[in-house]
């Protein structure tokens, strides 16, 4: 099968032209020479079955950064049929260093010159012609984000393979001054071939800077954003969650119970109090994610996070961390194993083992779940959106501490540099695309974790034959009056402890696994748990769930990315250990308070 | 009259050529790469809060540096 390899620097737009052409097929694959995963799909080319890999982005062919070195072993090692290099159409000034550099490499290539419409926006004019012939390379100009110039692209790219030879890249090893030499290439070429205007910058970034990024108001805008953001999360999908929670419960009534009630009852509790009643309270609150994930894909992709670590960054750097640590926390707020892996783009294994011991602290989706339960469970409407907030802020705080605490142990002095991208908003299509991926991936997390997770608490609960559910003479039961002398001090209950035991595995497991040890779902649920526990200890609750080990997946991630035992001990222990010292001190500390 | 300097020295708004780069062949492939080059002119748009990076442009690229680095830039203005 041929393959191509799709290769350009950040922000040039590589995966969303990587997720129009392959849709929706893309998996995730092992290649020779490479230690990481990578993204590759199939797609049909000229009548012939072609494989298309995306290789991260990259500054330059022989930049020191992992993600560099991730592309020249995947070079050296893999052979390839045509590259096509995704450039920034408004940015060729700079970004066609990388094609120089290919083309010094003799490898086959097509160039696509990408955000053409922002370009002209710019008023900058490019003659794709005219650079096609002094590179060397068929040269596009298009849009992978709104589709023009993509039809002509496939052509190209099919006529491309047809002529193109398998290349393996040879001496990638390469001087600095020789890249130096490129450049001045590279200047009369773009002289030749593109027309920039005086002033090329984008007016309305620059109009929204002055004030997003403001010496005094910057921080603060920032910080009201995500509590707006956050807090029309809450407005919008709680209804939706309550909606989808009606629609299980009748089900359940109305068709379920009927139907299974010949059954002999210990079946008919397993299936119904036990997968059911697990599943249907975690899968209401997938509406909740996906309005979620909804907003964070547009403050994703607005180009607003970059802004966050420049008003962030002398913070940051105070903590031993920088501007980009404080973005991967931010990501960790939707999925705390891409923000691990987002890790790559730095250099200093001090910065980068400390950036990754904070992650796992960033108040994740599935954590939301859980807070968004027991906010709506424990406290008024008024006051839950505020309980919310309060917990995405303590993120900030136990990351500082942590930071403060270990950055004599990870020290780092490496220098920082970013691009700001001008503001863009994402297209409808993107939205559905990111809303389809959540759904996926939590129908994943479903089959895989969930279902195991609920039925072994429905076992517990219910197991040896003949006790009462969850009775102190379950195992279950026994299990958590066996810890209570650990969590009691913290006002955490038996039944909380077992949720949080296979919160361990992963945080939709415990809104399942109460429903499970409860025997109840959907607002029944919330109610029954509100009768059982007072609000101190739900928050206290919260804070243990949200400061304890975050999954079995982000700890196999910190693994592969750190590469090292004695750091992911670190990294299960020390957070383990905080979660207990933050609960109980604050639940006895309420306590004392008189509340 | 035309003087040379560090970029860490600059005010915002003001425009400047790169003479020089002193920073380790790594994070040169780095600067290179996001348009910072010796020859190249470039603007100081502004400077973050509490001694904060520098935001600065050169041709339609926009990026921060951090001051620290900025000192290791000679920049003739």
């Amino acid at each position: 099968m041929k393959r191509i390899a799709l290769i350009g620097m950040p922000n040039a737009g590589k995966s969303t032209l990587f997720n129009r052409m392959s849709g929706a097929s893309a998996k995730v694959a092992n290649w020779p020479g490479v230690t990481v995963d990578l993204l590759s799909s199939k797609l049909l080319l000229a009548g012939e079955m072609v494989e298309l890999v995306d290789l991260p982005g990259i500054y330059d062919l022989h930049g020191f950064s992992d993600d560099e070195q991730v592309v020249r072993h995947f070079l050296a090692n893999n052979t390839v049929d045509l590259i096509l290099i995704v450039a920034n159409a408004s940015q060729v000034d700079r970004q066609l260093s990388l094609t120089l550099q290919l083309k010094s490499l003799d490898m086959p290539a097509v160039l696509l010159l990408n955000m053409a419409d922002e370009a002209k926006k710019m008023g900058i004019t490019i003659d794709a012609d005219k650079l096609s012939e002094k590179l060397g390379y068929p040269t596009l100009l298009l849009s992978a984000k709104y589709g023009q110039g993509y039809a002509e692209a496939y052509k190209t790219i099919e006529a491309a393979l047809q002529h193109s030879e398998v290349k393996a890249a040879q001496s990638l090893e390469q001087d600095f001054a020789v890249d130096q030499a490129m450049e001045a290439e590279l200047e009369a070429i773009v002289k030749d071939s593109v027309d920039f205007p005086v002033q090329a910058g984008n007016s309305i970034t620059t109009k929204i800077d002055r004030i997003a990024l403001h010496p005094l108001l910057g921080l603060p805008i920032f910080f009201g954003f995500m509590f707006l953001m956050f807090q029309a999360v809450y407005t919008i999908g709680g209804p939706l969650q309550e909606a989808t929670a009606w629609i299980f419960s009748t089900f359940r009534d109305l068709a379920l119970v009927p139907l299974l009630s010949s059954l002999p009852p210990l079946l008919n509790g397993f299936l119904i109090g036990g997968v059911f009643d697990g599943i249907a309270t975690v899968a209401s609150f997938v509406p909740i994610i996906i309005v979620f994930f909804l907003f964070m894909a547009i403050v994703e992709d607005s180009g607003y996070l970059s802004r966050a670590a420049f008003l962030m960054d002398a913070l940051m750097s105070r903590m031993g961390l920088d501007g980009r640590s404080f973005v991967m926390i931010l990501m960790g707020f939707g999925c705390n194993v891409p923000a691990l892996m987002g890790t790559r783009t730095m250099r200093s294994r001090g910065l980068r083992l400390l950036t990754m011991l904070v992650i796992p602290f960033s108040l994740c989706s599935a954590r939301l779940q859980v807070f968004v339960f027991m906010t709506t469970a424990l406290f008024s409407p008024q006051h839950a959106p505020l309980v919310l907030f309060s917990l995405y802020l303590m993120t900030f705080v136990i990351v500082i501490l942590t930071a403060l605490l270990f950055k004599g142990r990870f020290n780092s002095q490496e220098p920082f540099a970013l691009e700001l991208p001008p503001y863009r908003l994402p297209t409808t299509r993107q939205m559905i695309l990111r809303g389809w991926h959540e759904i996926a991936h939590f129908l994943k997390r479903a089959t895989k974790f969930i279902t195991i997770g609920v039925v072994m608490v429905w076992i517990l609960t219910n197991m040896p034959f003949g006790v009462d559910p969850a009775s102190t003479a379950s195992w279950s039961g026994m299990i958590g009056e066996f810890m209570s002398p650990i969590l009691s001090p913290a006002g955490i209950n038996p039944e909380l402890t077992v949720a949080l035991i296979f919160g361990f595995v992963a945080k939709e497991i415990v809104i399942g696994a109460l429903a499970v040890i409860y025997g109840m779902e959907g607002t029944a649920l919330m109610t029954g748990i509100a009768e059982q526990i007072d609000w101190v200890q739900a928050y206290s609750f919260m804070l243990f769930t949200l400061i304890y080990t975050p999954c079995l997946s982000t700890i196999a991630t910190l693994r592969a990315e750190a590469k090292s035992g004695w750091f992911t001990t670190l990294a299960v222990v020390w957070p383990l250990t905080l979660a207990w010292l933050v609960s109980a001190g604050f639940y006895q500390a309420a306590r004392f308070l008189g509340y | 009259m035309k003087t040379l300097q560090r970029l860490s020295d600059m005010k915002a708004g003001q425009t400047a050529t790169i003479q020089a780069i002193h920073v380790d062949t790594g994070f040169q492939y780095r600067l290179n790469g996001l348009g910072l080059r010796i020859g190249k002119t470039f603007e100081v748009v502004r400077h973050a809060p509490f001694n904060g990076p520098f935001q600065l442009r050169v041709g339609s690229t926009e990026l921060m540096l951090r001051k620290q680095d900025a000192h290791m830039i000679e920049v003739l203005m």
